[in-house]
C-alpha cells in the first residue's frame, strides 16, 4: 500500500496532533511542549519545501466526512494542492516557525502556562493550513472558525488579566458577526453553483442573475470583513494586542488576518473574475479603501507601539481588500506575501524592544534605543522601510502593483492609496524617531539590552526577506499565486505618486517631530487627537448602541421575561398556590389522634348517612 | 319480658360512652377499654336482635355466632393492642396519646 501521496495530510494532522500531546500531557513540561511545537513547524515547512520544489508531488485522496444522499451536499475533506496554496503555506510554516523559535526567548520567564501558549500556536498551525488546503468552503468555514478559536486562545493567553480576556471575548464575538454572513454566503453559494468545490465553480456564474451573484460575493466578503479586520468590523484587531507580541506577529499581522484577502482571491481564482459583479467590486474596494484610511488616521496619534502596528496592519489589509475589489489578485496576494514577512518583522522587532525595555509599551517611554540595542533596530528599520514602501524594498514592489491596478480601474482609489502611503510613512517615522532617537525617556528604555540569540535570528530571517522578497527572482517563485509575474521598476504616474508621498511623509514626520529631542506629541492635546486617540469613536458608539443599547434592551427583555413570567408566575406562583392550599389544609394534620378520631368519625357518619339514606 | 328497645337504648348508652371516652380521654389504655366497650354494646345490640327477630323461643343463631366472632376478634385486637401500649410506654415512657406527636415536629 503506497500511502506516500497522502502525505500532505500531514500538514494537519502534525501541528494538531502536537497540540493535542501539548495540551493534555505536557502541562507540567513546557519545554518539551515548546520542542515540539517547534519540530512540527519546522516539519510542516520541511514539507512545504519538498513540494514547492518538486521533490514531493502527487495528490492526496479526498475523504468523505459527512455523507448525503444528495451528491453535492457530501462534505468532503480534501487538500488543493495548487502553487497558489503551496506558496502560501511557505508563508504560514515559515513565519509560524520564525514565530515559535522567538516564543522561546519572548516567552523566557513568564510564569503563565506556556505549554498552553505552545499547544494554542499548534492548533493556530492546523486551522490557518485548513484554510489555505481547504479544497472546498465548508473545510475553509471549518479552518476559519478554528483561527477564531485558537486567536481567542491565544489573545486570552494572559486570562487572569481582564483586558486580555474582554480583547478574546470582543475578537470571539465580533468575528462570529462577519462569520454569520459568511455562512449565508456559502450556503448561496451551494444553492447558486451547485458545490461547494473549489475546483468545480468556474463558469458557472455565468448564467445567474447579477444581482444574486453580487449579494453572494458579498455574503462571503463579510467573512473577509470580520476575519481580516475591515470597517465596520475592524475593531477587534487593536484590542488584541493584548496577547502576547509574537502571537500578534503571527495571527494578527500575517497569517490570519490575511485569511480573508486569501479567500477572495481564492474565490476569485476559482468562480472566475466574472462572477465578481461591478456593484460587488465597488463595495469591496470602497470598504477597503474606507479602512486603509481610517487606520492610517487612527495610527498617527497612538502611543503604544503595538496598536501603531496594529492599526498598521489594519491599512493595509484594506489596501489588500482593495485590490481584491479591483480585481487585482495578484496584487492583493503580492501585497500579502510581501506584508507577511515584513509585518511579522515589525511585531517581533517591537516584541523584542518590549522585552528589552522591561514590557514597555508605550514609545514616549523608550528613546534613545538606536544605541542600546543596534542590531534590533536596524531589523525594525527594514522593515519600516519596506512598509513605507522605500524603492528597492519588498513592500515598494507590492505597494506599486496595487496602485497600478487602481489607477487602471477606478482612480479614485489610486489617489486614497497615494494618500494612505503618505500616512503610513508619517506614522512609521514618527514610531522610529520617537522610540529610537534622542536620549532616553525613561529608566526601562535606559537599561536595555540587545534582544538575545532566540529573538535576533529570526529578526535577521525576516529583514532579509522584507528586503528581497519583492525582487522577480525570488517573488515569481514565492508569492501566492497561479503564475505570478513580477515587474520591475517602472516609470510612471504611479511611481512619481508613491515617490512623492514618501517625500511629503518623510518631510511631515521631521519637521513634527525633529529627531528626537521631543519629550511629549506636538500634535496632542487639540480635540482632533483626542478623537484619533479614542478611535474616532467607533468602539464608544459600538458600546452605546450595540452593547449598551440593543444588546442591553434585548437582555432586559430577557430578563422581565425570566424573572416575571417564568420566575415569577410558572415557578413561584404554582408554588405559592401550593403553599397556601397547604396552609389551608393543614390544620387536619394537628397531631392529635382524638382530633383524627373525631374527623374520622364525622366522615364514617356521613358516609352512613349517605349509604342509609341514598342521599 | 324487657322489650327489644330497652337493651337497644342500652346499647346506645355503652356505645356513646364509649365513643367519648375515645374522643376525650387522653391514656392509651383508657380509650382501649372504651373501644372494647363500644364493641360490647354491638354485642349487646346482636343478641337482643337475635332473641327479638327469633320465633317460639328460638333466637336466630346468625346474630349471636356474630357475637362471638366479634368477641373473639376483641380478644385479639386486645393482645394486639396492649403489645403494642407496652412498645409505646417502653419508647416514650407515656401511655398519653399526646405524646406521640415527634412527627408534627
Amino acid at each position: 500500500m503506497n500511502m506516500i501521496h497522502n502525505l500532505p495530510w500531514l500538514f494537519l494532522l502534525l501541528p494538531l496532533v502536537v497540540a493535542a500531546i501539548d495540551w493534555v500531557c505536557l502541562n507540567k513540561h513546557p519545554r518539551l511542549a515548546a520542542t515540539l511545537s517547534l519540530l512540527s513547524a519546522a516539519g510542516t515547512l520541511g514539507l512545504c519545501i519538498a513540494y514547492l520544489t518538486g521533490l514531493q508531488t502527487g495528490t492526496p485522496d479526498t475523504y468523505t466526512w459527512m455523507p448525503s444522499s444528495l451528491e453535492q451536499l457530501n462534505l468532503h475533506l480534501g487538500l488543493l494542492m495548487d502553487p497558489m496554496a503551496m506558496r502560501m503555506m511557505l508563508v504560514v510554516t515559515g513565519i509560524g516557525l520564525l514565530v515559535h523559535f522567538f516564543s522561546i526567548g519572548y516567552m523566557k520567564g513568564d510564569s503563565s502556562n506556556l505549554s498552553r501558549y505552545y499547544a494554542g500556536l499548534s492548533i493556530f498551525m492546523f486551522s490557518m493550513s485548513t484554510i489555505v488546503l481547504a479544497s472546498n468552503l465548508a473545510m475553509t468555514f471549518i479552518g476559519w472558525e478554528m483561527v477564531g478559536f485558537s486567536s481567542y486562545l491565544l489573545i486570552g493567553h494572559w486570562f487572569d488579566k481582564d483586558s486580555a480576556a474582554d480583547a478574546a471575548k470582543k475578537a470571539f464575538i465580533t468575528n462570529r458577526v462577519g462569520d454569520f454572513g459568511f455562512l449565508l454566503g456559502i450556503l448561496l453559494t451551494l444553492g447558486l453553483f451547485g458545490t461547494m468545490n473549489f475546483a468545480d465553480m468556474s463558469g458557472k456564474a455565468a448564467g445567474i442573475a447579477p444581482a444574486v451573484l453580487t449579494v453572494t460575493i458579498i455574503c462571503l466578503f463579510c467573512g473577509a470583513v470580520g476575519k481580516s479586520a475591515q470597517f465596520p468590523l475592524h475593531v477587534w484587531l487593536p484590542d488584541a494586542m493584548e496577547g502576547p507580541t509574537p502571537v500578534s506577529a503571527l495571527i494578527h499581522a500575517a497569517t490570519m488576518v490575511a485569511a480573508g484577502v486569501y479567500m477572495l482571491v481564492r474565490l476569485q481564482v476559482s468562480m472566475g473574475a466574472e462572477a465578481f459583479t461591478e456593484t460587488a467590486c465597488c463595495i469591496i474596494a470602497s470598504v477597503g479603501a474606507i479602512t486603509a484610511v481610517l487606520a492610517a488616521i487612527m495610527a498617527v496619534q497612538q502611543d503604544d507601539i503595538k496598536r501603531i502596528l496594529a492599526y498598521s496592519t489594519l491599512s493595509q489589509l484594506g489596501y489588500m481588500v482593495m485590490a481584491v475589489g479591483l480585481l487585482a489578485g495578484e496584487a492583493a496576494m503580492f501585497h500579502l506575501y510581501t506584508h507577511a514577512w515584513f509585518k511579522a518583522l515589525l511585531f517581533l522587532g517591537a516584541g523584542a524592544i518590549i522585552v528589552c525595555c522591561h514590557h514597555e509599551q508605550d514609545i514616549w517611554k523608550m528613546g534613545g534605543l538606536s544605541k542600546r540595542m543596534p542590531l534590533t533596530v536596524l531589523c525594525f528599520m527594514m522593515g519600516t522601510c519596506a512598509l513605507i514602501a522605500i524603492p528597492g524594498f519588498s513592500g515598494f514592489f507590492s505597494k506599486e502593483a496595487i496602485l497600478e491596478a487602481a489607477l487602471a480601474k477606478y482612480p479614485v482609489f489610486f489617489w486614497v492609496g497615494a494618500g494612505v502611503a503618505a500616512l503610513t510613512t508619517f506614522y512609521m517615522l514618527r514610531l522610529c524617531i520617537v522610540a529610537f532617537m534622542g536620549p532616553a525617556r525613561e529608566h526601562g528604555a535606559e537599561h536595555a539590552k540587545e534582544a538575545g540569540f532566540t529573538m535576533a535570528l529570526p529578526l535577521l530571517v525576516l529583514a532579509v526577506m522584507a528586503i528581497i522578497s519583492g525582487y522577480g527572482f525570488i517573488a515569481n517563485d514565492l508569492v501566492p499565486a497561479n503564475g505570478f509575474h513580477a515587474h520591475g521598476f517602472e516609470l510612471g504616474l504611479p511611481f512619481y505618486a508613491s515617490m512623492g508621498s514618501l517625500v511629503v511623509g518623510i518631510l511631515l514626520a521631521v519637521a513634527i517631530y525633529g529627531l528626537g529631542g521631543r519629550t511629549k506629541d506636538p500634535l496632542a492635546g487639540n480635540c482632533i487627537s483626542k478623537a484619533l486617540r479614542n478611535r474616532l469613536y467607533i468602539d464608544a458608539l459600538y458600546d452605546k448602541v450595540l452593547i449598551g443599547g440593543l444588546q442591553q434592551g434585548f437582555a432586559h427583555l430577557m430578563q422581565f421575561l425570566d424573572s416575571y413570567i417564568i420566575r415569577g408566575i410558572l415557578c413561584q406562583g404554582i408554588m405559592w398556590l401550593t403553599v397556601r392550599i397547604g396552609y389551608l389544609c393543614s390544620w387536619i394534620q394537628c397531631g392529635s389522634l382524638r382530633a383524627y378520631t373525631l374527623i374520622t368519625g364525622i366522615g364514617l357518619v356521613i358516609l352512613v348517612l349517605l349509604l342509609a339514606f341514598q342521599f | 319480658m324487657i322489650p327489644l328497645a330497652h337493651y337497644l337504648i342500652l346499647s346506645g348508652i355503652l356505645f356513646s360512652i364509649g365513643l367519648a371516652g375515645v374522643l376525650i380521654r387522653k391514656n392509651i389504655i383508657v380509650v382501649f377499654m372504651c373501644l372494647e366497650m363500644m364493641l360490647t354494646a354491638a354485642n349487646v345490640a346482636l343478641v337482643a336482635f337475635s332473641r327479638a327477630q327469633g320465633t317460639a323461643g328460638v333466637p336466630v343463631y346468625d346474630a349471636q355466632v356474630l357475637s362471638l366472632f366479634i368477641t373473639g376478634i376483641a380478644a385479639a385486637e386486645v393482645a394486639i393492642g396492649l403489645a403494642l401500649i407496652v412498645a409505646m410506654f417502653r419508647a416514650r415512657r407515656s401511655v398519653e396519646s399526646t405524646a406521640l406527636n415527634t412527627l408534627k415536629d
